[in-house]
């Protein structure tokens, strides 16, 4: 089987799907005739039809209310947001209909909602933002953030398979730059389940989407100076694997928490009050954080390059965090 | 002026040292160059020269003491009366040669101590992390006693870990200040280990805990090399003014044998094989006070007189403290030699990061059959530990086989 990209990868899950189950659909704006605005859902309208492939006007509300109803009626809708930027235009809807059925009438509502998000594409701040944390503090969601080829089909496919609303965030950088030969048949890749990208002995760097590639190129430029990383891929951010998580930090003893959404009410402040109140007594060093700083993405390159956090910084925190 | 004497860098990693003996007394007089105290660090012992020529005016740091590199251990004035304190401490920059590079950690260096003041006297504080004060609630173990790698002297995992590891493999018992050991204690003598065997003992561990050893013995007909010494014996000693031993023919035909077994060696680095282009081989030296390892450098490069002249004035140094830093750096292997102690064979441990070590046991006459005849020999056993992560017996005993050969055949001029 030839190799496949990150963006293709969502594509054939979400066309398995449909082969599978008839009550799949997918709804959004130039979903259909377009494709897509990246073509994840191109030639999905020729095999499908119009009926499971839905162009829909320009209100990220109308597309995520009109799943939710869909859901509840016995659907499975996948609703496209063009750009995760514009989620926020849904952000009742989800938070206050989707999130919550299960907690009211115990309804299942198994909607997914796609976002490409991420930086690092001159998008600037309105196609460039990383907005999961609203939706990792709403009870009622699960949120997941595939950084693989693998990861991506794999949660996809679980993702439209779960009975409960799931916010999924697609890296826009990694849909075309990543390639990778997946295995043939019909696999899931479980949601609520980290994995260790890379094992090491020193320093956990806890992280997810675009950032754990740049984890993994500090943790093989480390590896010369005898400083051993090991590279947790959180994949799902909510429900969160406090296992694997806790597991790693208690071998290692030391953790970096990277992402690339904005540092206050960040994922890594999350997960240092979880270290710290479930292992403590295992920490031989201060818990670092590596994020964006509290701006908008900005539009400008070189600013947008400083904006991002880079290999260069996970190389210097480490080293710091090494010697401490 | 006075001059400030202070503690030198003995070699890179080096951090701190130890006074063991003061050669002058506070008012005593002394010239620049003159020996004026010894230390002892992880790597030598060495005695320090003055850097000025005066009075030795004060000791700030006494013997037995351990002072971070670049601390005034002493101060040499030009009248003979103490200066005052105030007039010592503002004297900040330290005007000697002996200075040392800036050290590596700056955080890691103390503040000079200023002179009067009792070190134990001041509780130092134990920097350390929720994960080690709990290794050491648990295990009882008293921070203070431990000295800390981390940045600003922090007592990190590590450390304690390796405390840990070198307490439960020694066997010691685990709490020091057990009543037993209250009780018994007119029955003991508790000394503390000085800076050279705290440091060979944590090699030692460190070593066992990295490298596979596996040892393999072979016995060697050294007739020949026993008739060639006892015949230039006198000769030898009449034109070079010292001894001849058994040592230069062993250091010679192993750097023969390790020319051609490259991975002997070699040494490991992570995942990585390390061949170094140098054959340099470490003799260890016994002394009265510990151990020392100094290296004979290009050890294949040399002549039979060369290694013999080499390794002699590097043993007499040791025993004299004269070594250097570069003596007793650089080794890719090491040979080991219990047999003047009357030792059969050993199996030594390996001098880290090498990856195997010769040991030369006692030379005796043995009965030896040869073409079913019983002849008296001289017979010594060899072993060679060697670290099998990297070596196989498929390569330590051919190895072995050529240097027994070598050694079997010698057929070359001493001179």
């Amino acid at each position: 089987m030839a190799a496949v990209t990150y963006l293709e990868a969502i594509r054939q899950g979400i066309w398995e799907e449909m082969e599978r189950d008839p009550t799949v659909f997918v709804l959004g704006e130039d979903v259909g005739r377009y494709g897509g605005a990246f073509k994840v859902t191109e030639g999905m309208i020729e095999r499908f039809g119009e009926d499971r492939v839905v162009d829909t006007p320009i209100s990220e509300s109308a597309i995520v209310g009109a799943a939710i109803g869909a859901a509840l009626m016995g659907m499975r809708p996948i609703a496209e947001m063009q750009f995760a930027d514009f989620i926020s235009c849904a952000f009742d809807q989800i938070t206050n209909f989707a999130a919550k059925c299960r907690y009211r009438w115990n309804a299942g509502v198994p909607l997914v909602i796609r976002g490409p998000s991420g930086g690092g594409v001159h998008g600037g701040p309105y196609h460039s933002q990383n907005p999961e944390m609203y939706y990792v503090h709403t009870p009622g969601l699960k949120v997941v953030a595939p950084s693989t080829v693998y990861d991506a089909k794999g949660l996809i496919k679980a993702a439209i398979r779960d009975e409960d609303p799931v916010v999924y965030f697609e890296h826009k950088f990694l849909y075309r730059r990543l390639k990778e030969t997946l295995p043939e048949g019909d696999w899931t890749v479980p949601i609520g389940k980290a994995d260790v990208k890379r094992a090491g002995s020193d320093i956990s760097v806890i992280t997810y989407g675009a950032m754990v590639h740049l984890a993994l190129e500090a943790a093989a430029a480390l590896a010369n100076e005898g400083i051993d990383l090991e590279v947790v891929d959180l994949r799902t951010l909510v429900p969160l694997d406090k296992e694997r998580i806790l597991d790693s930090v208690k071998k290692t003893s030391k953790a970096i928490l990277l992402h690339e959404d904005v540092r206050t009410g960040g994922m890594a402040g999350e997960l240092a009050a979880l270290i710290v109140e479930e292992a403590f007594e295992y920490l031989d060093g201060p818990i670092m954080r590596i994020t964006a700083p509290d701006t908008p993405v900005p539009y400008s390159p070189p600013l947008e390059e400083f904006f991002l956090p880079k290999t260069s910084d996970i190389i210097r925190v480490a080293r710091r965090l090494a010697a401490y | 002026m006075p001059s400030n004497v202070i503690m030198p860098q003995m070699g890179e990693s080096i951090f701190e040292g130890t006074i063991t003996k003061w050669l002058k007394k506070v008012g005593d007089p002394v010239k620049r160059d003159e020996p004026l105290f010894e230390i002892s660090t992880d790597k030598v012992d060495s005695e320090i020269p003055a850097p000025a020529s005066g009075f030795l005016s004060e000791i700030r740091v006494n013997e037995g003491e351990t002072a971070q590199i670049n601390t005034i251990v002493g101060v040499i004035s030009e009248a003979t009366a103490p200066l005052s304190r105030e007039s010592a401490k503002a004297e900040t920059a330290p005007t000697t040669r002996l200075q040392a590079p800036q050290p590596l950690r700056q955080a890691a260096i103390e503040p000079a101590r200023s002179g009067l003041q009792a070190p134990s006297t001041v509780p130092r504080t134990v920097r350390s992390s929720p994960l080690v004060k709990r290794i050491a609630r648990e295990e009882d173990v008293d921070l203070a006693q431990l000295q800390g790698t981390g940045l600003g002297g922090r007592i990190t995992k590590k450390d304690i870990l390796s405390h840990l590891s070198g307490r439960l493999n020694t066997g010691a018992p685990s709490g020091l200040h057990t009543e037993a050991a209250e009780r018994s204690a007119t029955a003991v003598e508790v000394v503390p280990m000085s800076a050279m065997r705290k440091s060979i003992a944590e090699h030692m561990m460190a070593s066992r805990r990295t490298s596979a050893h596996v040892t393999t013995v072979f016995e060697v007909d050294l007739t020949r090399i026993v008739n060639i010494k006892t015949q230039h014996a006198q000769e030898y000693l009449r034109q070079e003014g010292h001894k001849l031993s058994y040592m230069p023919f062993f250091i010679k035909t192993v750097a023969g044998a390790l020319k051609e077994f490259p991975v002997v060696n070699a040494s490991v680095s992570g995942t990585d094989i390390v061949y170094r282009k140098e054959i340099n081989i470490g003799v260890a030296v016994a002394l009265d006070w510990g151990l020392i390892v100094p290296v004979v450098k290009h050890a294949d490069e040399k002549s039979f007189l060369g290694i013999a002249k080499t390794a002699s004035s590097l043993a007499e140094r040791a025993r004299q403290k004269k070594l250097v830093p570069e003596d007793v750096q650089g080794g890719t292997f090491t040979i080991t030699n219990p047999g003047v102690f009357g030792s059969l064979f050993g199996t030594p441990i390996i001098n880290q990061p090498q990856v195997a070590i010769l040991c030369i046991g006692a030379i005796t006459k043995r009965p030896i059959v040869i073409n079913d005849a019983i002849a008296i020999r001289s017979m010594a056993y060899l072993t060679l530990t060697f670290d099998h992560r990297l070596i196989d017996g498929a390569v330590a005993d051919p190895f072995m086989s050529s240097l027994k050969n070598k050694l079997e055949q010698w057929d070359e001029p001493l001179f």
